[in-house]
């Protein structure tokens, strides 16, 4: 989903940053076996990266901020686990396997481990030039899809300048439908405080998102 | 089972979770999805090979060797391969440079983008709602929460990682370096430097 809690660049009301000195890898053991088990299964290419984060948006809200980070990809996992028929809720529910699994195309053994520690190539070869080139002045679009997507609400419709191309990537707003790559060219754009924030932003400050050709408009 | 519960009568929401996902690590090895074994790999990885000293000694490089620090400017990828004791850098990293006039920090508004081959899975406040809010829009407030105060002048520029490019900042060599070596100065150099939400220290806090 797009317009959810997850997207909270520019909300009040969350109070202090609490770092935390010596901060363990995990907190506590199921943690370390829940990315564990999310990478082990993301390996199987049975849904893509953004497939996984659009199961985290559409967790309930009230949900979603109650829950720490790593139970939050417990949820999303064990939804998409049903969603893709892979395990079934009384499944879930029993904790143990009621019916065999069905086959799959890849499993990751710990000899396959090391691919997975290396993060993936996202780009894609491009069918036409890009659109915008660096310095060129582009407008945000004003997009409200139900469904994922990486524009985030404070930065549409708002005007900023290409600060660099940064190749052709898999457009995360297909992919997470299962609708193929889509491959679309990726920008860095900068906009100033003021253009996001108002008149009385630092004037100091400047923010860049990483935008997807689909996003903009030449301003 | 045992007679007698395992944990305190008022046990934790953790534990509950802990009790949660072995039934799920259970139920998806049944069925044949998932090796043990290859759990246990990544975990390790995790928790013993990777984190900030990876980083750390890419900056170091940069700061001692000039033609190093602009081919980690130009492509982050290729340069930080090139060292042969950083093997595990995917694609799409780019390095941003910390200098008098420009202080860079670095944000996933939509959830937790962050290069953890190079600084290690992220702390729990970069994951946060406090820091994904306010980082876009409140800088100095958030920077000042990590003790860090800017001078007014130097600009703030905020990197959103909202696609599957990752930002590692290069912050500036502390002052009283001179002549040092790279380990030496690796060892100045802080994961909260590399997110931008600190600096790296300084001699004296090294010492």
């Amino acid at each position: 989903m797009t317009n959810s809690i997850h997207d909270m660049g520019g909300m009040h009301g969350f109070g202090r940053i609490a770092p935390e000195a010596d901060e363990p890898v995990f907190h506590d053991r199921w943690e370390g076996r829940v990315l564990a088990l999310q990478r082990a299964m993301g390996y199987t290419r049975l849904w893509t990266i953004d497939g996984g984060r659009a199961s985290l948006e559409a967790l309930p809200p009230l949900v979603y901020l109650a829950s720490s980070y790593y139970e939050r990809w417990l949820y999303g996992l064990e939804n998409r686990l049903v969603q893709h028929a892979l395990v079934d809720a009384d499944e879930l529910a029993a904790g143990r396997a009621l019916r065999p699994g069905v086959r799959l195309n890849r499993k990751l053994t710990a000899a396959d481990v090391e691919n997975v520690l290396t993060r993936g190539d996202y780009a894609r070869p491009a069918a036409a030039p890009p659109r915008f080139r660096v310095g060129e002045r582009v407008r945000t679009r004003n997009i409200n899809p139900p469904t994922h997507t990486r524009l985030p609400r404070y930065a549409r419709g708002k005007l900023g300048t290409i600060e660099a191309v940064r190749g052709c990537h898999v457009f995360p707003d297909s992919a997470a439908l299962g609708h193929g790559e889509n491959p679309q060219w990726l920008y860095t754009v900068v906009f100033s405080g003021r253009e996001l924030w108002g008149e009385e932003a630092d004037p100091t400050l400047s923010v860049s998102i990483e935008a997807f050709e689909p996003y903009l408009v030449a301003a | 089972m045992p007679d007698t519960p395992s944990h305190p009568p008022e046990h934790s929401e953790l534990s509950e979770m802990d009790v949660r996902v072995r039934a799920l690590e259970s139920l998806l090895t049944e069925k044949g999805y998932v090796d043990p074994a290859a759990l246990d790999r990544i975990v390790e990885a995790h928790e013993r090979e990777i984190g900030p000293h990876i980083g750390a000694r890419i900056v170091a490089r940069a700061w001692v060797d000039p033609a190093f620090k602009q081919r980690l400017l130009a492509d982050a990828t290729a340069a930080a391969r090139s060292l042969g004791h950083v093997s595990r850098v995917g694609s799409h990293l780019i390095a941003v440079e910390n200098t008098p006039s420009v202080h860079n920090l670095v944000v996933c508004t939509l959830c937790s983008c962050y290069p953890w081959e190079v600084l290690g899975l992220p702390p729990v406040w970069y994951k946060s709602a406090p820091y994904r809010s306010r980082a876009v829009i409140d800088p100095r407030g958030v920077l000042a929460e990590f003790g860090l105060t800017l001078p007014p002048e130097t600009a703030i520029r905020v990197w959103d990682s909202t696609a599957e490019t990752r930002f590692l900042v290069v912050p500036m060599r502390p002052a009283g370096t001179e002549g040092w070596s790279e380990d030496r100065l690796a060892a100045l150099v802080t994961r909260d430097s590399m997110v931008g939400t600190g600096l790296p220290k300084s001699p004296a806090e090294a010492a």
